[in-house]
């Protein structure tokens, strides 16, 4: 350990603050007591949809497509549970299969 | 009783693909945290109160470096800021969740979020249980897999490298899947798009605001050509 246990409680204490913050927020300023604004529920409705696009481009931040092995192995994988989706439609088949490829790939091919 | 083991039965297939995400996560967490020498204990603390993966990893480093509060929290504030989405998001949703309402919130992740955000309770199921045991199972699985984690610490042998992709197929797949239920396909476009945009401009390590900012930014300029369109 890099810091007494009282360093480290505090620090869990001030991460768990603010991350329970960034979670409440929305709730704290649009109440059900009140009407919620149109424009806000607008963005509830449409939000979804983009932020599962932000999410799988944030799980793809790391990947270089300048510097081998270009992006090759998330490429094939995320291919992977596309086809795989898109023909069973099988959740779990789809990831599992994905992660699959991509650890084979990592591991054994594109090392 | 009835009520509630109705909707625990309704709620866990719905939970597998975050179980077995969570499982592999949580515990590779912990193997990291016991490997900078903290007793599990501290994984079961942190998976407990903070419940927010990638920034569960992050602390990790925060905590086998300088201590600085500080900093700490801002970088949680950015880290965890696409929360605020999920909230808005989840507003109408939450409504009415009574007792159960705080817990919901603080169990928002992404996972959690992602199946919450694209899936009803099924017709015969309490609404507000359904979405109380999907959170709840998530935060189980989370929680255990941090532990098993903790103790297994260096024991832990076999070649794990590229098992955290099982996140990033469980987001794909959840963006077919809300691809395929909607015919307006602008939403999900203007996010991966302009994701993609701040990603080139402002680097991985910076680029969550900015999409946010701009994400929300488009969205309200699309808002007349989308209604109009519903």
């Amino acid at each position: 350990m890099a810091m007494t246990n009282t360093q480290a409680l505090i620090l869990i204490a001030v991460i768990t603050i603010a991350t329970q913050l960034t979670r409440a927020l929305p709730f704290i300023l649009f109440p059900e007591s009140k009407k919620t604004p149109g424009y806000i529920l607008y963005l509830g409705k449409v939000l979804p949809y983009a932020a599962m696009g932000l999410l799988v481009v944030y799980c793809l931040k790391n990947v270089s497509l300048l510097k081998s092995p270009f992006g090759i192995p998330e490429a094939i994988a995320v291919l992977c549970v596309v086809v795989l989706h898109l023909w069973k439609n099988n959740t779990l088949l789809s990831i599992g299969g994905g992660t699959a490829v991509y650890m084979l790939l990592v591991q054994l091919v594109f090392k | 009783m009835r009520k509630n083991l109705s909707a625990l039965k309704a709620a866990f297939p719905y939970t597998i693909p975050v179980m077995a995400g969570y499982l592999f996560l949580g515990m590779v967490f912990g193997v990291m945290l016991s490997s900078k020498g903290y007793h599990f204990g501290w994984a079961v603390l942190m998976s407990f109160f903070i419940y927010a993966g990638s920034m569960q990893f992050v602390a990790v480093n925060l905590l086998s470096s300088a201590f600085n509060p500080l900093s700490a929290f801002l970088m949680t504030l950015v880290v965890n800021a696409r929360h605020l989405f999920y909230g808005i998001s989840m507003l109408k949703k939450y409504n009415g969740t009574g007792l159960k309402k705080p817990y919901l919130i603080m169990g928002l992740t992404d996972e959690t979020y992602s199946i919450l955000c694209s899936t009803e309770a099924p017709k015969d199921v309490d609404r507000v249980s359904f979405l109380f045991f999907v959170t709840l199972l998530n935060q189980i699985y989370w929680v255990t897999a941090s532990m098993a984690g903790g103790l297994l610490g260096s024991f832990f042998t076999f070649d794990t490298s590229g098992i955290d992709f099982v996140m990033t197929a469980l987001f794909v797949v959840i963006f077919i899947n809300q691809w395929k239920s909607q015919k307006e396909h602008l939403p999900a476009v203007t996010g991966v798009v302009v994701s993609v945009l701040c990603l080139i401009i402002f680097g991985p390590d910076n680029f969550i605001i900015p999409s946010m900012v701009f994400i929300a930014l488009a969205l309200t300029i699309f808002r007349r050509t989308i209604e109009r369109r519903a």
